[in-house]
Protein backbone atom coordinates (compact mmCIF):
# COMPACT_ATOMS: atom_id res chain seq x y z
CA UNK A 1 0.00 0.00 0.00
CA UNK A 2 1.05 3.83 -0.58
CA UNK A 3 1.79 6.20 1.93
CA UNK A 4 3.50 9.26 2.36
CA UNK A 5 5.35 10.08 5.40
CA UNK A 6 4.34 13.94 6.32
CA UNK A 7 5.92 16.14 8.98
CA UNK A 8 7.10 14.84 12.48
CA UNK A 9 3.81 13.56 13.82
CA UNK A 10 4.91 14.76 17.74
CA UNK A 11 4.58 17.96 16.20
CA UNK A 12 1.42 17.39 14.25
CA UNK A 13 -1.36 18.90 16.38
CA UNK A 14 -4.20 16.43 15.51
CA UNK A 15 -2.09 13.42 15.97
CA UNK A 16 -1.25 15.02 19.67
CA UNK A 17 -4.92 15.71 20.35
CA UNK A 18 -6.05 11.84 19.18
CA UNK A 19 -2.88 11.21 21.84
CA UNK A 20 -4.66 12.93 24.15
CA UNK A 21 -8.63 11.73 23.79
CA UNK A 22 -7.81 8.23 24.13
CA UNK A 23 -4.82 8.42 26.66
CA UNK A 24 -2.65 5.96 24.51
CA UNK A 25 0.75 6.47 23.30
CA UNK A 26 0.10 5.47 19.94
CA UNK A 27 4.53 5.18 19.12
CA UNK A 28 4.38 2.10 20.82
CA UNK A 29 2.77 0.26 18.47
CA UNK A 30 4.95 -2.33 16.69
CA UNK A 31 3.09 -3.86 13.95
CA UNK A 32 2.46 -7.17 15.24
CA UNK A 33 -1.12 -7.59 13.72
CA UNK A 34 -2.72 -9.47 16.16
CA UNK A 35 -5.42 -6.72 16.42
CA UNK A 36 -6.65 -6.99 13.06
CA UNK A 37 -6.00 -11.24 12.63
CA UNK A 38 -8.55 -11.23 15.50
CA UNK A 39 -11.13 -8.02 14.64
CA UNK A 40 -14.53 -9.51 13.92
CA UNK A 41 -15.30 -6.56 11.40
CA UNK A 42 -11.86 -6.29 10.09
CA UNK A 43 -13.27 -8.08 6.33
CA UNK A 44 -15.79 -4.51 6.02
CA UNK A 45 -12.70 -2.00 6.93
CA UNK A 46 -10.68 -0.11 4.41
CA UNK A 47 -7.70 0.15 6.69
CA UNK A 48 -6.77 -2.42 9.07
CA UNK A 49 -6.53 -1.46 12.68
CA UNK A 50 -2.62 -2.23 12.01
CA UNK A 51 -2.58 0.30 10.21
CA UNK A 52 -4.13 2.69 11.37
CA UNK A 53 -1.56 2.70 14.10
CA UNK A 54 1.24 3.18 10.95
CA UNK A 55 -0.79 6.35 9.79
CA UNK A 56 -0.97 7.63 13.15
CA UNK A 57 2.68 7.40 13.42
CA UNK A 58 3.51 8.50 9.80
CA UNK A 59 1.11 11.73 10.66
CA UNK A 60 -1.67 10.80 7.98
CA UNK A 61 -4.67 11.83 9.96
CA UNK A 62 -6.13 13.34 6.57
CA UNK A 63 -6.35 9.60 5.37
CA UNK A 64 -7.63 8.07 8.67
CA UNK A 65 -10.70 10.90 8.71
CA UNK A 66 -11.61 9.85 5.46
CA UNK A 67 -11.44 6.20 6.67
CA UNK A 68 -14.18 3.76 7.22
CA UNK A 69 -12.60 2.08 9.44
CA UNK A 70 -13.07 4.06 12.66
CA UNK A 71 -16.96 4.02 12.11
CA UNK A 72 -17.35 0.42 11.51
CA UNK A 73 -15.15 -0.50 14.64
CA UNK A 74 -17.75 -2.17 17.01
CA UNK A 75 -15.94 -0.94 20.11
CA UNK A 76 -15.58 -5.03 21.40
CA UNK A 77 -12.43 -4.68 22.16
CA UNK A 78 -10.97 -7.99 21.76
CA UNK A 79 -7.73 -6.51 20.20
CA UNK A 80 -7.87 -4.02 23.64
CA UNK A 81 -7.50 -6.99 25.37
CA UNK A 82 -4.98 -8.70 23.38
CA UNK A 83 -2.40 -6.36 22.24
CA UNK A 84 0.93 -6.78 23.15
CA UNK A 85 1.93 -3.30 24.38
CA UNK A 86 -1.51 -3.13 26.01
CA UNK A 87 -3.25 -0.38 23.81
CA UNK A 88 -6.44 0.14 23.84
CA UNK A 89 -7.07 0.63 20.77
CA UNK A 90 -11.18 1.12 20.83
CA UNK A 91 -9.89 4.31 22.84
CA UNK A 92 -7.82 5.37 19.96
CA UNK A 93 -10.84 4.47 17.31
CA UNK A 94 -12.96 6.40 19.46
CA UNK A 95 -10.72 9.55 19.59
CA UNK A 96 -10.58 9.57 15.85
CA UNK A 97 -14.27 9.22 15.78
CA UNK A 98 -14.41 12.20 18.48
CA UNK A 99 -12.09 14.13 16.58
CA UNK A 100 -15.34 14.83 13.66
CA UNK A 101 -17.99 14.43 16.28
CA UNK A 102 -16.99 17.11 18.13
CA UNK A 103 -17.09 19.50 15.61
CA UNK A 104 -20.96 18.70 15.15
CA UNK A 105 -20.66 16.04 12.99
CA UNK A 106 -23.49 13.57 12.47
CA UNK A 107 -22.35 9.50 11.09
CA UNK A 108 -26.13 8.95 11.12
CA UNK A 109 -29.09 10.54 10.82
CA UNK A 110 -31.88 9.71 13.75
CA UNK A 111 -35.03 10.38 11.58
CA UNK A 112 -33.82 8.53 9.20
CA UNK A 113 -33.33 5.41 10.93
CA UNK A 114 -35.81 2.84 10.02
CA UNK A 115 -37.22 -0.32 12.07
CA UNK A 116 -37.61 1.63 15.11
CA UNK A 117 -40.38 -0.20 16.30
CA UNK A 118 -38.61 -3.18 16.38
CA UNK A 119 -34.98 -2.04 17.38
CA UNK A 120 -33.96 -2.85 20.83
CA UNK A 121 -33.59 0.71 23.14
CA UNK A 122 -29.91 -0.26 23.82
CA UNK A 123 -29.16 -0.34 20.19
CA UNK A 124 -30.24 2.46 19.48
CA UNK A 125 -28.84 4.74 22.38
CA UNK A 126 -25.48 2.97 22.27
CA UNK A 127 -25.71 4.02 18.29
CA UNK A 128 -26.33 7.77 18.83
CA UNK A 129 -23.76 7.85 21.31
CA UNK A 130 -21.09 6.48 19.18
CA UNK A 131 -21.89 8.15 15.65
CA UNK A 132 -23.65 11.18 16.84
CA UNK A 133 -21.97 14.41 18.83
CA UNK B 1 -39.12 -19.27 54.27
CA UNK B 2 -39.58 -15.53 53.55
CA UNK B 3 -37.71 -14.60 49.93
CA UNK B 4 -34.31 -12.53 50.45
CA UNK B 5 -33.88 -8.79 48.94
CA UNK B 6 -31.56 -8.37 46.32
CA UNK B 7 -31.32 -5.09 43.94
CA UNK B 8 -31.69 -5.52 40.21
CA UNK B 9 -31.77 -3.24 37.77
CA UNK B 10 -33.37 -3.65 34.56
CA UNK B 11 -32.21 -1.52 32.07
CA UNK B 12 -34.99 -0.42 29.45
CA UNK B 13 -34.67 -2.88 27.08
CA UNK B 14 -36.07 -5.77 29.81
CA UNK B 15 -39.04 -3.58 29.62
CA UNK B 16 -39.74 -3.65 26.14
CA UNK B 17 -38.26 -6.02 23.22
CA UNK B 18 -36.33 -8.23 26.15
CA UNK B 19 -40.09 -8.54 28.50
CA UNK B 20 -38.33 -12.88 28.18
CA UNK B 21 -35.22 -11.70 29.95
CA UNK B 22 -36.29 -9.72 33.00
CA UNK B 23 -39.44 -12.59 33.77
CA UNK B 24 -37.24 -15.55 33.25
CA UNK B 25 -34.73 -14.19 35.86
CA UNK B 26 -37.07 -13.07 38.14
CA UNK B 27 -38.97 -16.08 38.00
CA UNK B 28 -35.59 -17.82 38.40
CA UNK B 29 -34.08 -15.93 40.78
CA UNK B 30 -37.70 -16.47 43.20
CA UNK B 31 -37.28 -20.18 42.54
CA UNK B 32 -33.54 -20.01 44.30
CA UNK B 33 -35.21 -17.57 47.07
CA UNK B 34 -34.45 -14.39 46.11
CA UNK B 35 -36.40 -11.45 45.67
CA UNK B 36 -35.17 -9.37 42.95
CA UNK B 37 -36.47 -5.51 43.62
CA UNK B 38 -36.27 -3.45 40.64
CA UNK B 39 -34.31 -0.80 41.96
CA UNK B 40 -36.11 2.36 42.80
CA UNK B 41 -35.59 5.27 40.32
CA UNK B 42 -33.14 3.82 38.07
CA UNK B 43 -32.32 5.89 34.60
CA UNK B 44 -30.62 4.84 31.59
CA UNK B 45 -27.39 3.39 31.67
CA UNK B 46 -25.96 4.59 28.21
CA UNK B 47 -25.43 1.56 27.00
CA UNK B 48 -21.72 2.06 25.78
CA UNK B 49 -19.59 3.25 27.97
CA UNK B 50 -17.16 6.73 27.08
CA UNK B 51 -13.79 5.50 26.16
CA UNK B 52 -12.31 9.64 25.52
CA UNK B 53 -10.47 10.43 28.90
CA UNK B 54 -12.29 13.70 29.19
CA UNK B 55 -15.82 12.27 29.11
CA UNK B 56 -17.60 12.56 31.89
CA UNK B 57 -21.20 12.60 30.40
CA UNK B 58 -21.16 9.14 29.93
CA UNK B 59 -20.68 8.41 33.65
CA UNK B 60 -22.85 10.75 35.28
CA UNK B 61 -25.89 8.71 34.74
CA UNK B 62 -24.59 5.67 35.87
CA UNK B 63 -23.19 6.97 38.96
CA UNK B 64 -26.62 8.55 39.28
CA UNK B 65 -27.56 4.55 39.61
CA UNK B 66 -25.37 3.95 42.19
CA UNK B 67 -26.50 6.74 44.32
CA UNK B 68 -29.80 5.51 44.00
CA UNK B 69 -28.34 1.67 44.94
CA UNK B 70 -26.31 3.15 47.72
CA UNK B 71 -29.10 4.59 49.34
CA UNK B 72 -31.77 1.45 48.72
CA UNK B 73 -28.68 -0.68 50.12
CA UNK B 74 -29.16 0.45 53.19
CA UNK B 75 -32.65 -0.52 53.58
CA UNK B 76 -32.29 -3.88 52.20
CA UNK B 77 -29.21 -4.70 53.72
CA UNK B 78 -26.94 -5.63 51.01
CA UNK B 79 -24.91 -4.03 47.97
CA UNK B 80 -25.11 -5.98 45.52
CA UNK B 81 -26.76 -4.23 42.46
CA UNK B 82 -27.45 -7.19 39.84
CA UNK B 83 -28.20 -6.70 36.45
CA UNK B 84 -28.85 -8.87 33.74
CA UNK B 85 -28.30 -6.81 30.57
CA UNK B 86 -24.83 -7.80 29.38
CA UNK B 87 -24.66 -3.08 29.04
CA UNK B 88 -26.22 -2.17 31.62
CA UNK B 89 -23.74 -4.78 34.17
CA UNK B 90 -20.65 -3.33 31.43
CA UNK B 91 -21.58 0.34 32.27
CA UNK B 92 -22.39 -0.16 35.72
CA UNK B 93 -19.59 -1.98 36.73
CA UNK B 94 -17.11 0.44 34.41
CA UNK B 95 -18.54 3.75 36.13
CA UNK B 96 -17.76 2.33 39.63
CA UNK B 97 -13.97 1.06 38.51
CA UNK B 98 -13.56 4.94 36.63
CA UNK B 99 -14.75 6.81 39.79
CA UNK B 100 -12.95 4.74 42.21
CA UNK B 101 -9.94 5.42 39.87
CA UNK B 102 -10.24 8.35 38.93
CA UNK B 103 -11.11 10.95 42.32
CA UNK B 104 -11.02 14.03 40.45
CA UNK B 105 -13.70 12.72 38.05
CA UNK B 106 -15.71 11.57 41.12
CA UNK B 107 -15.78 15.24 42.83
CA UNK B 108 -16.66 16.59 39.65
CA UNK B 109 -19.84 14.01 39.23
CA UNK B 110 -20.52 14.71 43.12
CA UNK B 111 -20.56 18.31 42.69
CA UNK B 112 -22.29 18.56 39.53
CA UNK B 113 -25.39 16.27 41.07
CA UNK B 114 -25.21 18.39 44.36
CA UNK B 115 -29.11 17.31 45.12
CA UNK B 116 -28.02 14.29 45.47
CA UNK B 117 -25.98 12.41 48.26
CA UNK B 118 -22.14 11.73 47.57
CA UNK B 119 -21.53 8.48 46.07
CA UNK B 120 -19.10 6.41 48.30
CA UNK B 121 -18.27 3.82 45.86
CA UNK B 122 -19.83 0.59 48.26
CA UNK B 123 -21.56 -1.02 45.77
CA UNK B 124 -21.28 -4.51 44.15
CA UNK B 125 -22.15 -4.56 40.90
CA UNK B 126 -22.63 -7.72 39.66
CA UNK B 127 -23.71 -9.69 36.58
CA UNK B 128 -26.40 -12.39 37.12
CA UNK B 129 -24.09 -15.23 35.94
CA UNK B 130 -21.86 -14.20 38.88
CA UNK B 131 -24.19 -13.68 41.02
CA UNK B 132 -25.78 -17.42 40.26
CA UNK B 133 -22.13 -19.03 40.64
CA UNK B 134 -21.72 -17.17 43.96
CA UNK B 135 -24.91 -18.76 45.11
CA UNK B 136 -23.34 -22.08 43.85
CA UNK B 137 -24.22 -24.66 41.17
CA UNK B 138 -24.69 -27.28 43.42
CA UNK B 139 -27.34 -25.81 45.28
CA UNK B 140 -29.18 -24.59 41.63
CA UNK B 141 -29.04 -28.51 40.50
CA UNK B 142 -30.75 -29.80 43.39
CA UNK B 143 -33.26 -27.23 42.51
CA UNK B 144 -33.63 -28.25 39.29
CA UNK B 145 -36.74 -30.43 38.19
CA UNK B 146 -36.45 -31.42 34.18
CA UNK B 147 -33.25 -31.55 33.58
CA UNK B 148 -32.41 -29.96 29.99
CA UNK B 149 -31.36 -33.92 29.16
CA UNK B 150 -29.95 -33.85 25.40
CA UNK B 151 -30.75 -30.29 24.57
CA UNK B 152 -26.87 -29.27 22.80
CA UNK B 153 -26.33 -25.37 23.39
CA UNK B 154 -24.07 -23.04 21.99
CA UNK B 155 -22.86 -20.80 24.96
CA UNK B 156 -22.43 -17.20 23.79
CA UNK B 157 -21.49 -14.46 25.80
CA UNK B 158 -20.48 -11.86 23.42
CA UNK B 159 -17.99 -9.14 24.21
CA UNK B 160 -19.28 -6.81 27.35
CA UNK B 161 -19.20 -9.69 29.44
CA UNK B 162 -15.38 -10.87 28.95
CA UNK B 163 -14.18 -7.24 28.05
CA UNK B 164 -12.56 -5.23 28.92
CA UNK B 165 -10.23 -6.94 31.34
CA UNK B 166 -11.06 -5.21 34.44
CA UNK B 167 -15.04 -6.15 34.02
CA UNK B 168 -14.73 -9.60 33.09
CA UNK B 169 -17.08 -12.00 34.82
CA UNK B 170 -14.53 -15.15 33.40
CA UNK B 171 -11.18 -15.82 31.98
CA UNK B 172 -11.70 -13.24 28.15
CA UNK B 173 -10.75 -15.69 26.28
CA UNK B 174 -11.53 -19.31 27.71
CA UNK B 175 -14.75 -18.57 29.92
CA UNK B 176 -16.73 -21.72 31.25
CA UNK B 177 -19.18 -20.00 33.80
CA UNK B 178 -22.19 -20.02 31.60
CA UNK B 179 -21.03 -23.71 30.22
CA UNK B 180 -21.37 -24.94 33.61
CA UNK B 181 -24.53 -23.46 34.51
CA UNK B 182 -26.02 -24.95 31.53
CA UNK B 183 -24.11 -28.59 32.19
CA UNK B 184 -25.80 -27.82 36.12
CA UNK B 185 -29.06 -27.75 33.91
CA UNK B 186 -28.89 -30.85 32.65
CA UNK B 187 -28.03 -29.46 29.35
CA UNK B 188 -25.02 -30.73 26.29
CA UNK B 189 -22.57 -28.31 25.95
CA UNK B 190 -21.45 -28.01 22.86
CA UNK B 191 -17.98 -26.63 22.10
CA UNK B 192 -18.60 -23.39 20.44
CA UNK B 193 -15.25 -21.98 19.06
CA UNK B 194 -16.74 -18.16 18.81
CA UNK B 195 -18.31 -17.81 21.82
CA UNK B 196 -16.85 -14.26 22.75
CA UNK B 197 -16.70 -12.75 19.37
CA UNK B 198 -18.61 -10.00 18.69
CA UNK B 199 -22.21 -9.80 17.00
CA UNK B 200 -21.88 -6.30 15.22
CA UNK B 201 -23.71 -4.54 18.40
CA UNK B 202 -24.91 -1.30 17.39
CA UNK B 203 -24.04 -1.24 13.53
CA UNK B 204 -27.36 -2.91 13.49
CA UNK B 205 -29.25 0.24 13.33
CA UNK B 206 -27.27 1.29 10.56
CA UNK B 207 -25.37 -0.84 8.54
CA UNK B 208 -27.20 -4.05 8.92
CA UNK B 209 -25.59 -6.42 6.28
CA UNK B 210 -22.40 -6.58 8.31
CA UNK B 211 -24.34 -7.47 10.82
CA UNK B 212 -26.35 -10.57 9.12
CA UNK B 213 -22.60 -11.15 7.69
CA UNK B 214 -21.39 -11.53 11.80
CA UNK B 215 -25.35 -13.25 12.27
CA UNK B 216 -24.09 -16.15 9.43
CA UNK B 217 -20.94 -16.87 10.54
CA UNK B 218 -21.94 -17.37 13.99
CA UNK B 219 -25.05 -19.31 13.46
CA UNK B 220 -23.40 -21.49 10.76
CA UNK B 221 -20.60 -22.04 13.20
CA UNK B 222 -23.15 -22.79 16.09
CA UNK B 223 -24.62 -25.14 13.64
CA UNK B 224 -21.89 -27.12 12.58
CA UNK B 225 -20.72 -27.91 16.19
CA UNK B 226 -23.95 -29.30 16.11
CA UNK B 227 -25.90 -27.04 18.36
CA UNK B 228 -29.69 -27.03 18.70
CA UNK B 229 -29.83 -23.49 20.22
CA UNK B 230 -27.58 -20.48 21.14
CA UNK B 231 -27.90 -19.47 24.43
CA UNK B 232 -27.04 -15.74 25.53
CA UNK B 233 -27.63 -13.35 28.45
CA UNK B 234 -27.25 -9.71 26.16
CA UNK B 235 -30.40 -8.45 24.44
CA UNK B 236 -28.44 -6.80 21.85
CA UNK B 237 -26.70 -9.97 20.88
CA UNK B 238 -29.78 -11.77 20.81
CA UNK B 239 -31.59 -9.06 18.94
CA UNK B 240 -28.88 -9.62 16.20
CA UNK B 241 -28.85 -13.53 15.97
CA UNK B 242 -32.61 -13.89 16.14
CA UNK B 243 -33.65 -11.19 14.08
CA UNK B 244 -30.78 -10.73 11.29
CA UNK B 245 -31.12 -14.16 10.38
CA UNK B 246 -33.88 -12.98 7.64
CA UNK B 247 -31.52 -11.16 6.29
CA UNK B 248 -28.90 -13.84 6.51
CA UNK B 249 -30.64 -16.70 5.15
CA UNK B 250 -31.75 -14.18 2.05
CA UNK B 251 -28.55 -13.79 1.21
CA UNK B 252 -26.63 -17.32 1.74
CA UNK B 253 -28.49 -20.35 0.18
CA UNK B 254 -28.47 -23.01 2.33
CA UNK B 255 -28.78 -21.10 5.17
CA UNK B 256 -30.41 -23.08 8.22
CA UNK B 257 -31.74 -20.59 10.67
CA UNK B 258 -31.49 -21.47 14.17
CA UNK B 259 -33.53 -20.44 17.54
CA UNK B 260 -31.57 -17.87 19.75
CA UNK B 261 -32.75 -18.09 24.13
CA UNK B 262 -31.67 -16.46 27.08
CA UNK B 263 -29.58 -18.70 29.62
CA UNK B 264 -32.20 -17.83 32.07
CA UNK B 265 -35.32 -18.95 30.01
CA UNK B 266 -33.67 -22.68 29.79
CA UNK B 267 -32.41 -22.09 33.61
CA UNK B 268 -36.70 -21.76 33.76
CA UNK B 269 -37.52 -24.50 32.11
CA UNK B 270 -34.99 -26.74 33.65
CA UNK B 271 -36.78 -25.53 36.81
CA UNK B 272 -40.07 -26.79 36.08
CA UNK B 273 -41.55 -23.22 34.77
CA UNK B 274 -43.47 -23.77 31.90
CA UNK B 275 -45.45 -20.37 31.54
CA UNK B 276 -45.61 -18.05 28.68
CA UNK B 277 -46.43 -15.00 30.80
CA UNK B 278 -42.59 -15.87 32.08
CA UNK B 279 -40.71 -17.19 28.88
CA UNK B 280 -42.80 -15.08 26.14
CA UNK B 281 -41.81 -17.13 22.93
CA UNK B 282 -43.74 -14.70 20.73
CA UNK B 283 -40.84 -12.22 21.35
CA UNK B 284 -38.35 -14.45 19.68
CA UNK B 285 -38.19 -13.96 15.63
CA UNK B 286 -37.49 -17.79 14.99
CA UNK B 287 -39.40 -19.56 17.49
CA UNK B 288 -37.66 -22.04 19.56
CA UNK B 289 -41.14 -24.00 21.01
CA UNK B 290 -40.39 -27.05 18.67
CA UNK B 291 -36.53 -27.08 19.87
CA UNK B 292 -37.79 -26.91 23.46
CA UNK B 293 -40.84 -29.06 23.27
CA UNK B 294 -39.85 -31.78 25.29
CA UNK B 295 -39.52 -29.28 28.15
CA UNK B 296 -42.69 -27.42 27.42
Amino acid sequence: MKYTIKKDPHEDERVQEIIEISGQNIFSCYQCGRCSSGCPMAEFMDILPNQVFMYLQEGDVDTLLKAKTPWICAACFTCTVRCPVGLDLAAVMEAIRELQLRKNYDFVDPYKVEERDILPPIALVSNFRKFTP
Amino acid sequence: MPLKKIMFYPGCTLKGVAKNLEDSTLATARELGYEFVELPNWTCCGAVYGLAQDSVKFTIANVRNLIRAQEYAEEIGDNRLVAVCSMCYNNLRRAHLDVMRNRDKLKTLNIFMDEEPDYKGEIKVQHYLTFLKEYGFDEIAERVKKPLKGLKVAPYYGCLLLRPEEVAIDDREDPNILENLLETLGAEVVDYPLKNECCGSYHTVDKREFVAERTYKLVSVAKEVDADVIATSCPLCFFNLDRRQEIAAAKHHGFEKMPIVYFTQLMALAFGINDNNVLHFEQHYISPKEVLAPWL
